[in-house]
């Protein structure tokens, strides 16, 4: 097989694959937060429920593709593809098993971290768009948050950086040969943990969407296929920070005797119920709150972990 | 002002009211029963109780009735004490122990006083458990229904049938707890202010008959301010709606016009809106080739008949001022006939005349009440201006006050004042064709020809200053001295006329009498009845004479009449008005029902009445009023101000452009004629707000919103939108009082029903906050030259051969509109003509024959009554009557028995 | 931090536990009767509408879903002429039931009245009207309330002493 055309079917895989994968989570998450809730959550669309995405996509699809009269057409409608297309890029440098990955860039990480800031476009242009003031407020409020997570998101990576060496993500997932980078870099972990919740705007982070109090925040005038790309969005940013702080954490596709791939995937999968746990357990924060708590512990603890893993990695010479 | 303390807080209040009056004026919630502002304290109910102290050391007190203790200056009371409150509470357990159980079916919940009282004086839990005491209901006419097992014994029914309203039918009865309330046996209320015991009874003994054929709560009403259109007097009501129907008239307080009352014509009028027969879509073709038409195609068809026609316009003293002066504007000022009976406007011209010229002020109902002598001269009140009838039966009060001040028994202690005044009467001369309803309190009565009537008025008025003219060879001497006298002595002397028996001179003599007081120096007003809601108001907009409107058909001057809500068949001979409809080429009329004229238009265009359209009313007084809009008919039904702007401006006329809204024509109308100026202050403009809202016309309880429509839709369609008015159609808007002109209804917290009335007052039985509604347009001139008019008429002599014609007047009957209602209709008396007994018997008639009236062309077949009061060579025929409709009277007719055909 | 984790976990035990949910086509639940679903008119033990159009139901309606129009027989025994609640505003909080003077409305364990179309869900007189004296047997508005109807003359209700005969001066 020629090289472009190899590349182009990894592409296609991890497309489709991505794709498949986020329209399951979208299940995945109803059925565990219905556990979770003594509830069985869908399960009458086929077995255990598993084609209510399928039902549900095709109600977004047929639904009327609505434009307020009052809004931004074109940026009202950019909004929901910027969103798609960044996470969509961000995923081309993960390395999903040796091999198995559409481009190893020697900036991986600062590739990564540009796409999900690129994200917040999505967010503040739709807002902006639908002329509706909860969608203001909440595309605001995206802004700000983006802005102060951002911030450590990177700055917490930088221990792994200086720990593996290279920005390129191969090379980190070899640098955790011996030792997963969770061990040494735990509170870079927790930091890009919180962060990377943060950039996906989910619970206890979804305080752009509040819907108690902003309807629901910048996607208020969405419908159809549109409000349905920011909704595959958010699942798609959910796998990515998963499948992150894998490869920059826990190994990436290493572990023994299953196929990289398959950890790969198991290690990815956990972290995702993770995630939904989360939202399964834990309350929407004030936003004061959320920047306080940005501002004056996430940002102290990623300099902390900066300046020790730092001192230590020249100590060692 | 002396200073009370209520509970312990001090209060200014005004001299001379009781506590009861103090404590509702300065918005305490004390519950009461038999007291009511216009009535009086009786001190019968005992529910009005508070504790009172000596003085500020006093810790016992003792309970005393408010309504009958003065507010004294230094009076210690408290509401509150826990004595005063048990007090109240058993009295309300006690009147309520024989109360059925029948709220749901009752009419009057939801506004009872009795509901409300029982919540304010705290008996909640009803402990009787024994039998109570029921009564057998009398059916008394079509107005008033009874369910005397309601009745708590207030008295308040028979002290305002019998003492306030002169009622002889109807009484309390029998004793124990058998008291009854009610006629000696079923039958008709004679009184025509039946319709107020719907009112004035606290609970639900008596309710609105017409209501309860479509009952719907006070809640569920849709109201808006109006006015009477019923006569000129211009009451104030509120119009009540549900589910496109009208309900019911209420009376709406106004301290200047018709207090807290109504006749039965303005209660019980309003059917007419309701009528099968109304217009709802504009129909073209004449006769029986009517068709109804898209309202677009009708005004299409109009313009093409107006270009290049002539034109003239007939207006109408039943339609707004608004509606009046659109038609004037279409047509032209000089092309714009009134609309008037051609025997009325000289009429009303000439009491405009009097009035504006004159140095004598025309009087408000309000100053009729508290007019202390009076001369009616050839007008029957209790007929033509019921309320003012109402208001002289109070006048006559006026000077028997001062035996009851004399003893210092205040005013409002009702029964010490009777008791202390026993029959005396202030004076009331009735100066009438024949019997009035009033006569029975008169001082004295005559009656006589018109001509004869009004000698005596010129005599009367020479007798107070001799620069007046005297008829030639008085023959009223005696009489006139007397009653000179007793007017001369009054403080303020009333003169009510009217054009009720069509003779100017009548008229005159009344003007006569009212300067000649006022040159000696007596503060005298004058009270002119007119004969429709705004026959001042078309006096005042001016425009030519009927037969001269005929007389530019006749001689083609013009080709095509725009008529005006008229019937012109009431106004005119039929042979001269058919003349006048077939020789035109195009009628075109616009009216709210079908009358003769509607079906022989080409084009008939469907106008509001006054419950479907805004406009201005002129009453009698010169008050101009605003009725409102009270809902959005169904079909294609608008003002008719609207309709003749559509015309104008399908017509290319720029000026109509600018006519979106009532306001903007009122205000072409103010600045095209002066004397109509103030018309535009009468009521806040459309774009009145309170707290940035329109005033809602539905209460904040409405119901049903989301089901009425549901079985046509389940969308709930936009309500209409009022661009004329500050209120809005539906409940969303203020619900809090509005200025005084947009008040819609009457309700206070605790206070659900009318008496809700005395949170709206500045204090009780006092005017609106914000002063009472309308706007005086004429006012005397400040130095005046008008000289007393001289030509006394010669005296009446009869003919042997004829008798003289002149109208005889019929609350119920002879007005247009109210008619069409049923109950009034059951009311209205058959065609008749009233004879003296002794011309009776000369002509060789018997009482019951019937027989021929023959008058000029005209001649109709009536049956002849032997009328005492009618004076020997009068014939008196009923006016206005829908079979009679119009009759060239006063004038000499000739009578004929029929004889068998 | 650590209650974050200990509710983390306690919520991630919830895995294990039976879910409450009854499946419901399959299943159904145990309704009370005081259950307020579907609204019904009942009737009194004579078999009379025991509705008399008061309009209070109405009045106190939040949704403002129930209209109707109140009229009378010849004998003065008041009946809604037409009475319409519209169920797909309707939000059965029962307060119609409360206010209702005459336990005429009442609220039924029924609540299976989904409908494809909405004005299927507009309810009149006809569909409300039951043949039954629904959750308050027994009871008859009319036996009770001082008006004559059609077959009770005044003095006839419970508790009421035969009219007064107003002629009669004895005590």
């Amino acid at each position: 097989m020629t090289e472009p055309l190899r590349s182009i079917a990894v592409i296609l895989l991890v497309l489709f694959g991505l794709l498949t994968v986020a329209a399951l989570l979208v299940w995945l998450e109803r059925r565990l937060l219905g556990r979770w809730q003594e509830r069985y959550g869908p399960n009458r669309l086929g077995p255990f429920g598993l084609f209510q995405t399928v039902a549900d996509t095709i109600k977004l699809l047929t639904k009327e593709d609505w434009v307020p009269p009052f809004a931004d057409k074109p940026v009202f409608v950019i909004a929901p593809a910027v969103i798609m297309v960044t996470v969509l890029m961000a995923f081309a440098i993960v390395p999903f098993a040796p091999g198995l990955q559409v481009v190893d860039l020697n900036i991986g990480v600062l590739f990564f971290l540009g796409m999900s800031s690129l994200g917040v476009y999505s967010v503040v242009l739709a807002g902006w768009s639908s002329d509706n003031k909860y969608a203001l407020i909440g595309s605001l409020r995206a802004a700000a948050q983006m802005l102060a997570y951002e911030v450590f998101m990177g700055l917490s990576l930088m221990g792994v950086v200086i720990l593996a060496g290279s920005f390129s993500l191969v090379r980190i997932v070899d640098a955790q040969r011996g030792l997963w980078f969770c061990v040494p870099q735990i509170l870079g972990l927790i930091v890009f943990a919180n962060a990377g919740l943060a950039e996906t705007r989910r619970l206890p982070f979804d305080l752009p969407e509040a819907e108690s109090e902003i309807v629901a925040g910048y996607h208020s005038e969405y419908s159809g296929m549109k409000f349905g790309m920011f909704f595959i969005g958010e699942y798609l940013g959910v796998t990515l920070i998963s499948a992150m702080v894998v490869t920059l954490f826990f190994g990436g596709w290493r572990g023994p005797w299953l196929p990289p791939v398959v950890w790969f995937a198991l290690k990815t999968f956990v972290l995702v119920c993770g995630f939904i746990l989360l939202r399964a357990t834990l309350p929407r924060p004030r936003f004061d709150q959320l920047m306080a708590y940005g501002w004056t512990v996430m940002l102290p603890l990623a300099l902390v972990n900066l300046v020790v893993t730092g001192a230590i990695v020249l100590a060692r010479g | 002002m002396p200073t009370i303390f209520i509970d312990n807080v001090s209060h200014e209040v005004r001299d001379g009211i009781n506590l009861l009056e103090a404590c509702l004026t300065l918005g305490f919630n004390l519950p009461y029963f038999c007291w009511h502002p216009a009535m009086g304290s009786v001190g019968a109910c005992r529910q009005c109780a508070v504790k009172q102290f000596r003085d500020e050391t006093d810790t016992h007190g003792r309970l005393v009735m408010a309504c009958m203790t003065p507010a004294a200056k230094g009076t210690r009371i408290s509401i509150e004490d826990p004595d005063a409150h048990e007090f109240r509470t058993s009295i309300g357990e006690c009147l309520m122990v024989h109360h059925p159980h029948d709220c749901p079916v009752c009419d009057e919940g939801g506004e009872c006083h009795l509901q409300d009282m029982t919540v304010m004086d705290g008996h909640t839990y009803r402990r009787y458990r024994g039998s109570k005491r029921t009564f057998r209901n009398q059916n008394l006419g079509p107005f008033v229904n009874q369910e005397m097992n309601r009745c708590i014994q207030c008295y308040r029914c028979v002290r305002f049938y019998r003492d306030y309203a002169g009622g002889r039918d109807f009484d309390v009865q029998f004793l124990r707890d058998r008291v009854f309330f009610g006629r000696h046996d079923d039958g008709m209320l004679e009184s025509p202010f039946s319709g107020n015991l719907v009112e004035v009874c606290p609970t639900g003994v008596f309710t609105d008959k017409t209501l309860k054929r479509h009952f719907t709560r006070k809640w569920d009403e849709r109201t808006a301010p109006s006015v009477c259109v019923h006569c000129a007097v211009g009451c104030n009501t509120i119009p009540g709606e549900r589910y496109g129907l009208l309900r019911r008239i209420r009376a709406r307080f106004n301290g200047a016009v018709n207090g807290y009352f109504l006749c039965d014509r303005g209660r019980y009028g309003y059917e007419f809106v309701n009528d099968g027969r109304r217009l709802r879509l504009p129909r073209l073709g004449r006769g029986s080739g009517q068709a109804e038409a898209a309202p677009a195609e009708a005004v299409e068809r109009i313009a093409s008949i107006m270009a290049g026609a002539r034109a003239i316009g007939i207006g109408s003293p039943r339609a707004s001022l608004e509606a009046n002066f659109a038609l004037r504007a279409l047509v032209g000022p000089d092309r714009f006939f009134s609309g008037m009976a051609a025997n009325d406007q000289p009429l009303v011209t000439s009491i405009l005349q009097i009035l504006r010229d004159g140095p004598v002020r025309s009087a408000s109902l309000h100053d009729a009440e508290q007019a202390d002598a009076v001369l009616v001269l050839g007008e029957d009140v209790t007929n033509t201006a019921p309320m003012l009838a109402l208001a002289l039966r109070q006048s006559i009060r006026r000077q028997p006050m001062d035996i009851a001040a004399t003893l210092r028994i205040p005013e409002w202690d009702d029964t010490a004042v009777r008791e202390a005044v026993q029959d005396a009467k202030g004076p009331l001369f009735i100066a009438s064709v024949a019997a009035t309803p009033l006569d029975d309190v008169a001082t004295a009565t005559v009656h006589g020809a018109p001509d004869d009537l009004a000698r005596l008025g010129f005599a009367v008025a020479h007798a107070i200053d001799s620069s007046a003219a005297a008829p030639a060879a008085p023959d009223e001497g005696d009489r006139a001295a007397r009653i000179a006298r007793s007017l001369c002595n009054a403080r303020r002397p009333l003169v009510v006329s009217g054009t009720g028996c069509g003779n100017a001179a009548v008229i005159r003599a009344a003007a006569n009498v009212a300067w000649a007081l006022h040159r000696s120096g007596r503060p005298a007003a004058l009270a002119f009845v007119v004969p429709e809601c705004n026959s001042l108001g078309a006096g005042l907009t001016g425009g030519g004479r009927l037969d001269a409107a005929f007389d530019a058909i006749e001689r083609a001057d013009a080709d095509t009449v725009v008529i005006l809500e008229n019937d012109l068949f009431r106004r005119g001979s039929s042979t001269a008005v058919s003349r006048m409809l077939d020789r035109a080429a195009h009628v075109i009329a616009i009216d709210h029902g079908t009358t003769e004229t509607t079906a022989r238009a080409d084009v008939v265009l469907p106008a509001g009445t006054f419950a479907e359209s805004d406009g201005t009313l002129v009453n009698n007084e010169g008050r101009a009023q605003r009725f409102f809009q009270v809902f959005a008919p169904t079909g294609e039904v608008r003002e008719s101000w609207r309709w003749i702007r559509d015309l104008m401006i399908a017509a290319g006329r720029k000026e109509a452009d600018t006519w979106r809204t009532l306001d903007d024509i009122t205000a072409a109308l103010a600045l095209a004629l002066p004397a109509l100026a103030a018309v535009r202050d009468v009521a806040p403009p459309a774009t009145f707000r309170i707290a940035g809202l329109k005033i809602a016309r539905e209460p904040h309880r409405y119901s049903g919103r989301t089901a009425v429509d549901a079985d046509v839709t389940v969308h709930e369609p936009k309500p209409p939108e009022d661009p004329d008015s500050a209120l809005s159609f539906t409940m969303e808007g203020d619900q809090r009082q509005p200025p005084s002109a947009l008040t819609l209804r009457f309700w206070a917290p605790g206070w659900n029903s009318v008496q809700a009335v005395n949170h709206y007052q500045t204090e009780v039985g006092g005017p609106l906050r914000g002063g009472d509604p309308g706007r005086r347009l004429i006012e005397p001139a400040s130095r005046s030259a008008a000289a007393y008019f001289d030509e006394a008429p010669a005296r009446f002599n009869r003919s042997t051969t004829e008798w003289l014609c002149v109208p005889l007047h019929h609350i119920f009957g002879s007005e247009e509109l109210s008619v069409v209602a049923p109950g009034i209709a059951q009311r209205m008396p058959r065609r008749y003509v009233a004879l003296n007994p002794d011309d009776l018997a000369r002509a060789g008639f018997g009482d019951g024959d019937e027989v021929l009236v023959r008058i000029g062309d005209e001649s109709h077949r009536l049956v002849a009554h032997a009328v005492p009061s009618v004076p020997a060579g009068i014939a008196g025929l009923p006016a206005g009557l829908p079979s009679l409709r119009w009759l060239p009277i006063p004038a000499k007719g000739a009578i004929h028995k029929v004889t068998a055909p | 931090m650590l209650s974050v984790l200990k509710s983390l976990w306690v919520v991630f035990r919830h895995m294990f536990h039976r879910p409450v949910t009854i499946q419901y086509p399959e299943q159904k639940a145990y309704l009370p009767p005081r259950w307020r679903g579907r609204i019904i008119l009942s009737r009194d033990p004579d078999g009379g509408e025991r509705c008399v159009g008061c309009y209070l139901c109405a009045a106190v309606c939040p949704v403002e879903c129930i209209a109707l129009q109140a009229t009378e027989d010849e004998h003065g025994r008041r009946f809604p002429d037409f009475f319409r609640i519209n169920f797909s505003r309707c939000i059965y909080c029962g307060f119609c039931e409360d206010a209702c003077p005459t336990y005429a409305i009442q609220l039924t364990p029924d609540y299976e009245m989904s409908e494809y179309q909405r004005p299927n869900l507009v309810y009149e007189k006809e569909d409300l009207l039951i043949d039954g004296e629904g959750k308050y047997p027994g009871y008859n508005y009319y036996r009770v309330a001082g008006v004559a109807i059609g077959g009770k003359d005044k003095g006839e209700a419970e508790r009421e002493a035969p009219p007064a005969d107003v002629r009669m001066v004895m005590p």
